[in-house]
């Protein structure tokens, strides 16, 4: 008798085991490289995906930054232990692009029964992390650009109506900021490269390396010595050492941004994704206006390049986890989710459709929001050329580590700089070189 | 004659060591063996494969003019981080063994730093040098723009040695008191008898039969300094400003992963490893034979 109920109770158990998993969602795992507030809205984001449906259950795991992301994912993968979608920064495209290590994304999309538009998306986000063929490899997520930040009482007050659009512009405000009284007419951080010079050579149209920025091929050679940058790297020096230009980092105790939504600074520029937090730190009655980064002047506008990270799914789950996946992207991809995503960061909506229904819907007519549609009209200002369309070199964030430290090198420590540029140009050569070599065989997609 | 115990079991022996032994294997000399083996090859780094190069790495390194730039650097870095936490932790010392007033409660204060792991001292360090906002910084209102760390790179670099002394003094404090403690007071007494002061006393007595610790901390020291001050580093200066703070073992960190380099950074540690295993040897082989009690 008692053995009896045993069995039927262990049946019983059995049966339980077996059929809990059937009923439970799939988990998959999601690695980003936000922190803070941006993470918190990540989080956000997940519960509402898991809200939403129950098939899966998608895990969300901050890795506090871009780098460390990359290489905690890298480790990960190593060790066969990566999650399903990783979010990888602009700087680290072509790195994944040859890892052989991830999924296409069309094609997950297309086998799993999505069918995308992805001409919807914007040709210049687009560019950036498709095949020179077109093939669109990685999920456009957190996209912004490069802007200026005006501060426009301090502007009023130098008798400047409007914005100013070149950097002469820029110069003359900035001369008359300071004589009128102002310790810091714009805020600059050479950790900027970012802004500073591949946007300038972006919308300047003008090349950071051969071969089209290294899009049709490994053995592009770095030109910034050769372009318009040495131009206004010299007039970067010239601010500088005028007191025009004021460094606020991090090694200062206050960065560009935050000594500008404090009224320390006047101008400063950075990403659009930032507009959301001059918001939220602006000290009270800081009126501020935000724009496309100013031109030299006689040069015609290209579009800006777009920043920010993609979504790369990776090898190696099961055919639930990419389903899930999937499911996230198409989530993702809801004109309702973009418009969420769009309003809490600052980050710009990455599709057509996207825009054109918050341009519809009132978004940008009123503060604060309001100028946020201007990184768009900056990205899309042309069509992509050859030298905006992104940047396609091995190891990029070694070599933007090293164009830091060339603009420190002229700033602080007055080397010429023709000089700076040109030894620039040769250790990014040896980056690239050396990348190359270890993707002796690799054929760029 | 010599006594020895033996085992009658030839494995036993081997048995009761392989716990440690495997330990050793697994966490030391695997991936030693790994670094060895990424030194000769260009390794990718998502592990799709890599190809032999022979000493290409080297030569790439030793070409480098930025890295002997950091080599020199860390020589440097080493010598005044040792040589300014060793005398600050040995004034201490002598002062706290003379038995002042307050010697207990100094004893242990003194040893504090030392529990501070070097990213959390790192990061108050930060605050308290910052150029604009800092407790350092508030000179800048007297002498505008003399303390800027953020673009004067001997300032930076000082001010990393500072920090990095200030973490080791608590350990050198330590061996110096105890080694202190070790000499027999008579001596000491014996010198105070004879007229000398206690700073005399210090050079001519205590210092030479303290010899064999001093030396140890040196070693012990140099090797910390090339190899520990990463934490400090990365949350002070991240190399910078224009690399000036970057010293051998940052390098490592940032081309391997940073920059995806992982050969270029296994060659980079061959070579570290190489300096500080040399420094060891020193240790074992000279040091201990030459210095000793007269």
């Amino acid at each position: 008798m008692t053995s009896k109920w045993l069995l039927s109770a262990a049946l019983a158990a059995t049966t339980l085991a077996l059929a809990n998993p059937a009923a439970a969602a799939t988990k998959f795992e999601f690695w980003y490289g936000l922190s803070g507030d941006l993470s918190e809205r990540i989080q956000d984001m997940c519960k509402d995906f898991n809200a939403s449906q129950a098939d899966y259950e998608i895990v969300c795991v901050s890795q506090d930054n871009y780098d460390a992301n990359l290489q905690n994912t890298i480790a990960a993968y190593r060790a066969n232990k990566q999650p399903t979608i990783s979010q990888i920064f602009d700087a680290g495209t072509l790195d994944l692009m040859l890892s052989q290590a991830y999924v296409p994304i069309g094609q997950l999309m297309t086998e799993n029964g999505y069918d995308i538009d992805w001409s919807n998306y914007f040709s210049g986000i687009a560019s950036y992390y498709s095949t020179s063929k077109g093939e669109l490899l990685s999920m456009p997520f957190n996209s912004s650009t490069a802007m200026i930040y005006y501060n426009t009482d301090a502007l009023a007050k130098v008798g400047f109506e409007g914005l100013p659009t070149t950097w002469s512009e820029v110069e003359d405000v900035a001369r008359k900021m300071k004589a009128a009284g102002y310790d810091c007419p714009i805020g600059f951080d050479p950790a900027g490269a970012w802004q500073w010079y591949e946007q300038f050579s972006a919308i300047h149209n003008q090349p950071i390396a051969s071969k089209g920025n290294g899009f049709s091929g490994l053995d592009a050679e770095m030109q910034a010595g050769k372009g318009l940058f040495v131009q206004q790297l010299t007039w970067i020096k010239k601010m500088y050492d005028e007191g025009l230009m004021v460094l606020k980092s991090k090694d200062t105790g206050e960065v560009d941004l935050d000594a500008f939504a404090a009224g320390k600074c006047q101008i400063f520029s950075g990403s659009i994704a930032g507009h959301g937090t001059v918001t939220a730190k602006a000290i009270p009655d800081l009126h501020w206006d935000v724009a496309m980064l100013p031109m030299l002047d006689g040069v015609t506008r290209t579009n800006s390049l777009v920043g920010g990270a993609s979504l790369w799914t990776l090898k190696g789950k099961s055919p639930e986890e990419y389903k899930g996946a999937a499911a996230f992207y198409n989530f993702l991809a809801t004109p309702k989710q973009t418009q969420w995503w769009s309003t809490v960061t600052g980050y710009i909506p990455v599709t057509n459709t996207g825009f054109e229904a918050m341009k519809a819907a009132g978004f940008y007519d009123a503060a604060p929001y309001k100028g946020r549609e201007r990184a768009i009209e900056s990205l899309t200002f042309t069509p992509p050329t050859e030298n905006s369309r992104g940047i396609r070199l091995g190891n990029y964030a070694s070599i933007r580590a090293e164009m830091v430290k060339t603009m420190q090198n002229v700033l602080f420590n007055n080397e010429p700089v023709q000089q700076a540029l040109d030894e620039f140009d040769a250790k990014g050569n040896d980056i690239l070189r050396r990348f190359q070599a270890t993707y002796k065989d690799a054929v760029l997609p | 004659m010599e006594r020895r115990a033996y085992y009658r079991n030839g494995g036993l022996p081997w048995l009761l060591i392989a716990p440690q032994l495997l330990l050793v294997l697994v966490f030391f000399y695997w991936p030693t063996s790994q670094a060895l083996y990424w030194a000769f090859t260009l390794e990718q780094p998502w592990g799709g494969g890599n190809s032999w190069v022979g000493w290409d790495n080297f030569v790439g390194i030793f070409r480098d003019k930025e890295y002997w730039g950091t080599v020199v650097r860390s020589a440097f870095y080493a010598s005044c981080t040792t040589g300014l936490s060793m005398a600050m932790a040995l004034t201490l010392a002598v002062f706290v063994d003379r038995a002042l007033k307050g010697t207990r409660l100094f004893q242990s204060v003194y040893v504090w730093p030392y529990a501070i792991a070097a990213p959390a001292a790192g990061v108050a360090f930060r605050f308290i040098f910052a150029p604009e906002s800092g407790l350092v910084g508030s000179i800048n209102q007297m002498w505008p723009g003399i303390w800027n760390p953020a673009i004067n790179g001997y300032q930076a670099l000082g001010m990393i040695i500072v920090c990095h002394s200030w973490l080791g003094i608590g350990y050198n404090f330590i061996f110096f008191l105890a080694a202190l403690q070790m000499i027999p007071r008579s001596i000491s007494e014996a010198g105070a008898m004879d007229g000398a002061r206690p700073f005399r006393r210090m050079l001519d007595l205590q210092l030479p039969l303290i010899a064999p610790t001093v030396f140890f901390l040196l070693i012990i020291n140099l090797i910390s300094s090339f190899t520990d001050s990463f934490g400090l580093i990365d949350t002070m200066t991240e190399g910078g400003p224009f690399g000036s703070t970057e010293v051998m073992v940052y390098k490592i960190y940032f081309d391997g992963f940073k920059g995806l380099d992982y050969s270029g950074a296994a060659a980079q540690s061959i070579i570290l490893m190489l300096l500080v295993m040399a420094l060891t040897f020193v240790q074992f082989k000279w040091v201990e034979k030459r210095v000793h009690y007269h």
